[in-house]
């Protein structure tokens, strides 16, 4: 196994951790207003990857698209996969969890009912698209654009960082920087007390849906132009930026965007030495490690509400 | 039975009495099956500071939460300036002028001071700088934590914290549930000064204490309520003179 071939794997590996930071964000945002497990969050990103896909096979992109062409291409899947996931986790909170939380439903009920949500959400799909792979459209030629310490990066592997790193950062700043977000952050801390401030609960927990479902849905179509598309595709991605989230400190952005690009990584170094078989036990085994030693993750807040 | 004493006193003034801003109408409030306020009447007026007293469990924050619409009433009526705001709920009824200070402080743990004072203006576009300098005059030792994190100020800060927080919103009236609580004596004078101030400068108070001699100190009238129901009304002067509330709010043995 020569250097190359680690620089190669490393570089691999945070590719792969962008699109898991991406996906962890969302799990991330919800749990921190609502205490929410919601695992439904890997269907929002599945349907990001065929809003991406529909969109761009109805617009018919020319046979072989270069140049500007591309450049349109690759938007216009980004904001078909973004607005797919949007509405599809704007869907989702308003008819499966919002009816819950006017009754004070217990716990466990979100619980479940985000994993039904999964089943139906897949499902759902299966039976709009198809159950068969299928594969994006093209919108590029895929070569190497790049080398960086020996590794070499293609356009696909360039469109993803920049695309996730963008995005990464309009949300910090949306969070940490704007009224929406200081209204999210007050949510999380202290709904009641956010509610005599003036801020609109249902609100904030609806649009804070709807950013873990843009970027979910990105990432999605991200996801689905380096892979395959199809309606199981949202489970493993989804669950591992799940533990990504919790690796980085549920509940914290920043947190999930660390946990994110590390497990990317272990994942894809764990590849790289013992093979592929090992992928995602080397994941798990790393976050299990984390939780040993820093049971709220790495850049972990206290979990629930007390100060 | 309050309406009867409250013009006995204004006939005493021989004046007009200010507005009311703050109505409770014979409120009733439940818990599930637990009737937690039993029609209450309370009234609050234009420049007052105005005292809840009672023992635990009596009603007292209840009473405040329902004005400030954390719960709705299941019968009876709630006024802001004489028009009827039950019903409301909390966050669009910050917009009338009301500020509340919840029980145990509740500060933002994980935002900085000054994030805290921000959400306080959450309901305008944007934060008064004058107000911001209000409170840094009001409680400098705010202004000298700016950038420290809510959670990690002393319980005082956190008091002061809390209270300019709900001054940030430009409150007309401001509800303060127990500001004394768990307190050392001191910084529950200092604090109870810095109301005086506030009341001074045109806010009208409405203050819900079990520190009843504290309380009574700083209102011009107070109401004892007993589970659910208010049993006395009166000027402060004459609360702490009556030998029922000597009894049994000022600690002293019958």
């Amino acid at each position: 196994m020569s250097l190359n071939a680690f620089w190669d794997f490393l570089v691999l590996g945070l590719v792969l951790g962008c699109l898991y930071a991406v996906i962890a964000i969302g799990y991330t945002l919800v749990y921190g207003v609502l205490q929410l497990l919601n695992f439904a969050h890997s269907e929002v990103f599945m349907f990001g990857a065929f809003g991406g896909l529909l969109a761009l096979t109805v617009w018919a992109p020319a046979a072989d698209p270069a140049g500007v062409q591309s450049v349109v291409y690759v938007v216009v899947g980004l904001l078909a996969g973004a607005a797919f996931g949007g509405a599809v986790a704007y869907g989702l909170e308003k008819v499966a969890y919002r009816p819950l939380r006017r009754r004070g439903a217990p716990r466990l009920v979100f619980l479940i009912t985000a994993i039904g949500a999964s089943f139906f959400l897949y499902n759902l799909a299966g039976k709009l698209f198809g159950r068969n792979s299928l594969a994006m459209p093209n919108l590029y030629e895929n070569r190497r654009v790049l080398t960086v310490f020996g590794a070499d990066l293609n356009i696909t592997q360039v469109i993803i960082v920049v695309s996730a790193v963008g995005m990464m950062v309009g949300l910090d700043y949306v969070v940490n920087r704007t009224k929406l977000g200081s209204g999210i952050r007050a949510v999380a801390q202290d709904p009641e007390v956010a509610s005599l401030m003036g801020v609109d609960i249902d609100k904030v927990v609806s649009r804070t849906f709807v950013i873990g479902g843009l970027l979910g849905g990105a990432a999605g179509f991200l996801f689905g132009v380096n892979n395959k598309v199809v309606y199981t595709m949202g489970f493993l991605p989804g669950i591992t930026a799940f533990a990504a989230a919790v690796l980085g400190g549920i509940g914290n952005v920043r947190g999930a965007m660390l946990g994110g690009m590390l497990l990317g990584v272990v994942e894809t170094m764990t590849v790289f030495v013992w093979g592929e078989e090992w992928r995602y036990v080397a994941g798990f085994a790393a976050l299990v490690l984390v939780l040993m030693f820093r049971p709220t993750g790495l850049l972990g807040e206290r979990v629930g509400r007390t100060a | 039975m309050s309406g009867a004493v409250e013009l006995t006193q204004d006939e005493a003034r021989g004046g007009a009495r200010p507005a009311p801003v703050l109505e409770l109408r014979d409120l009733r409030v439940f818990y599930g099956a637990i009737e937690a306020l039993k029609g209450v009447d309370l009234v609050v007026r234009e420049g007052e500071v105005v005292a809840l007293l009672g023992a635990n469990g009596a009603g007292k924050s209840t009473t405040l939460r329902t004005a400030s619409g954390m719960l709705q009433p299941r019968s009876g009526q709630v006024l802001l300036h004489g028009e009827r705001v039950d019903g409301i709920k909390s966050h669009d009824l910050v917009h009338f002028g009301i500020g509340h200070v919840p029980e145990g402080r509740r500060v933002f743990p994980r935002m900085t001071v000054r994030e805290n004072l921000e959400m306080g203006a959450y309901r305008f576009r944007s934060p008064d700088r004058a107000d911001l300098d209000r409170v840094f005059t009001l409680f400098p030792r705010l202004a000298e934590r700016t950038s420290q994190l809510g959670g990690t100020l002393s319980g005082g800060e956190q008091q002061m914290l809390a209270i300019g927080r709900a001054l940030m919103g430009k409150p007309e009236l401001l509800l303060l549930d127990e500001p004394s609580m768990g307190l050392a004596p001191l910084i529950v004078r200092q604090i109870f000064d810095i109301l005086r101030e506030i009341n001074d400068q045109g806010t009208t108070v409405l203050l819900v204490e079990q520190n009843a001699a504290q309380a009574l100190s700083l209102a011009d009238r107070g109401y004892v309520l007993e589970t659910g129901a208010v049993t006395m009304t009166d000027e402060s002067a004459a609360l702490l003179a009556d030998p029922r509330v000597r009894e049994a709010y000022l600690g002293e043995g019958a």
